[in-house]
């Protein structure tokens, strides 16, 4: 990523957009070599001839097709939505460490889903995403609300402490339900460690709205969370009505996150280290750093997923575990780059 | 400067019967404060008098339960927000950047009533971002990230935002605290220029009594969520008011050099010299 040029001045968009293509670049080779790498290796010709010139009896562009690019476009969609909500949220809470994952969001979310589907006995996908939202946001609300307990309030400490507590509870009763219901949860286990497989792309219809306006919405309102990062009165004096400003925003990063959820479980990290990755190349401007956020995130985790699937053949690693496993030491680097 | 009478046509931020509360208690009680064109009003009193608080509500940063803020004669708190940003500039106390902001991306922000969304960055931004980095004098480390200056240098870079806004009214909460007594007078140098050269009115809520003395054309002296006296530092900077305002034993003298009031505390168990005598 050293070949991106540093759009490090929020004055100059010309300059600043101009990792765009480069990074656009990236997300298509990463995106055909995840369709082309698995069991059986496809060309990158291949994989271009059978998404612009489909042959239905040719078997390997039925592979592409049916299996591989339904889980190519999950990783997009995951990545650059998850990565995009961290980036909303350390801006909003002033908060290195905000994620939706840590800020208790993603178990809000996949804690809704198992109640839903275990003990209330909802099978129908149409209400998943809508449960995961329902989820997330009354996680984050009650997040929040604790936070405002402490004594100096919501800060970014206060905040990520209560987010870590939220999480570790609503494992523990995802995991009660566990021992309870082992036959229902027996489907959930594999959702519940986060991955791109075997999921059900018709989900797709009912989130692909709902997150295609989040994104908008997200890069729409960036420029301002560059402002509200300033502080509530720095914002409110330069105009920023901040109570409105917020609302929408944990709406953009509940929807975004709950609708990951739904499609690939809850996934780690992605969240908190791809937007400090892209800080490092395009500065402090959350302008710059949510839509260049949005490109990492997809390209990292079809680059995730690719190892994922190829990895420990004929075996599949879960996504979940690979990018813990990536993110984790990634996210300690960047501390220590931090710190120093 | 200029008379009673033009000054009340030229008249643009304006307080009337200001009462501000938090939680049944009143902060402010039914405070008048009209801020002249083209002029320095600086806000003193104790701690807890409630200036911050009026110099908030003056920038609709604070809803007031009675009274009004007129801004060009309209109600301030009714207009649409961004529009006032157009007028009224604010700096708040002790801001905080965003890590590894630059300077210019600082800068930058305070185009933010300026834009719309079709209408991102223009040439009037960057002639306006460049031209208050000039004038703050941080045009140097432009590119440096916010958080490595001095407390000095990053506080000019603050007034270069709100400069940036372009706005004829700046508001600002305590600029000089925590600095070291020559950036203080650099920065309210600075400022007095911005008054006296370019035409900006401003209102500062200062803590440095001998500061705000020198620097006010007009100052406001609070006590107890009340506007105590108003005027000239000449007319209202007494010993009889600080013991008044501030209970603290002072004396006031005059500059000769330069005929500024000037506060001298007096303490029960200051260092005790022989008085100086005429040589």
């Amino acid at each position: 990523m050293s070949t991106i040029a540093a759009p490090n001045s929020g004055t100059h968009p010309v300059r600043a957009w101009s990792g765009v293509p480069v990074l656009l670049g990236v997300l298509v080779l990463a995106f055909l070599l995840h369709i082309a790498v698995g069991a059986k290796q496809l060309s990158i010709g291949t994989v271009i001839e059978a998404l612009t010139n489909f042959d239905q009896t040719v078997f390997d562009h039925v592979i592409v097709r049916n299996l591989r690019l339904p889980r190519a476009v999950l990783a997009v969609i995951v990545g650059a939505s998850l990565s995009l909500a961290g980036a909303l949220m350390q801006g909003v809470t002033r908060n290195p460490l905000a994620d939706p994952a840590l800020l208790g969001l993603t178990a809000g979310a996949a804690f809704a889903v198992v109640i839903a589907t275990s003990v209330l006995g909802l099978t129908s996908m149409i209400f998943i995403p809508w449960i995961a939202m329902l989820g997330a946001l009354g996680a984050a609300l009650v997040v929040y609300l604790i936070a405002r307990l402490v004594p100096g309030g919501a800060t970014p400490l206060s905040l990520t402490l209560s987010g870590a507590a939220i999480s570790a509870f609503l494992s523990a009763v995802i995991s009660v339900v566990h021992l309870l219901d082992q036959d229902t949860f027996e489907n959930l286990r594999v959702w519940l460690t986060g991955g791109l497989a075997g999921r059900d792309i018709t989900l797709l219809l009912y989130v692909g709205p709902p997150i295609a306006l989040a994104l908008i919405g997200g890069v729409l309102l960036a420029p301002r969370v560059t402002v509200l990062a300033m502080g509530d009165e720095v914002a409110q004096g330069l105009g920023v009505k901040t109570g409105a400003l917020k609302v929408q925003l944990l709406a953009v990063v509940v929807v975004l996150t709950a609708c990951s959820v739904a499609l690939a479980g809850p996934l780690g990290f992605i969240g908190l280290v791809i937007p400090h990755v892209v800080r490092l190349y395009v500065g402090s401007d959350y302008r710059w750093i949510v839509p260049y956020a949005a490109l990492a995130g997809a390209i990292y985790l079809l680059g995730v997923d690719t190892i994922a699937r190829v990895a420990i053949p004929p075996r599949e690693i879960s996504t979940g575990i690979i990018t813990a496993m990536i993110g984790a030491p990634l996210f300690v680097q960047l501390v220590r780059r931090r710190t120093r | 400067m200029s008379g009673s009478a033009t000054t009340q046509q030229t008249l643009r931020l304006e307080g009337i019967g200001l009462s501000v509360g938090y939680g049944g208690t009143n902060v402010l009680d039914n405070v008048d404060l009209a801020i002249p064109t083209g002029e320095i009003t600086i806000l003193i009193g104790p701690n807890g008098c409630g200036k911050s608080t009026l110099l908030k509500t003056m920038a609709r940063i604070l809803t007031p339960s009675k009274g009004s803020v007129l801004l060009d004669g309209k109600a301030i708190h009714r207009l649409d927000t961004k529009s006032v940003a157009a007028k009224l500039g604010l700096l708040p106390q002790g801001p905080i950047a965003p890590e590894g902001l630059t300077v210019r991306e600082l800068v930058a922000q305070g185009r933010f009533p300026h834009q719309t969304l079709l209408r991102q960055w223009t040439r009037a931004d960057e002639d306006a971002v460049n031209g208050a980095m000039d004038i703050a004098g941080i045009t140097d480390f432009a590119d440096r990230s916010v958080d490595t200056l001095s407390g000095g240098q990053r506080q000019r870079c603050w007034v270069a935002m709100v400069l940036a806004q372009e706005t004829d009214l700046i508001l600002l909460d305590e600029p000089t605290t925590f600095l070291d007594l020559k950036v203080q007078v650099d920065l309210m140098d600075l400022l007095a220029g911005l008054a006296h050269q370019r035409g900006r009115t401003l209102v500062i809520v200062l803590h440095e009594l001998s500061l705000a003395a020198a620097y006010a054309d007009h100052l406001v002296m609070m006590k107890d969520g009340q506007i105590v006296a108003t005027g000239t530092p000449d007319d209202i900077f007494t010993a009889a008011r600080l013991k008044e305002v501030f209970d603290l034993e002072a004396k006031v003298l005059r500059d000769p050099d330069s005929g500024r009031m000037v506060c001298v505390p007096s303490g029960t168990r200051m260092r005790s010299v022989a008085p100086v005598t005429a040589r």
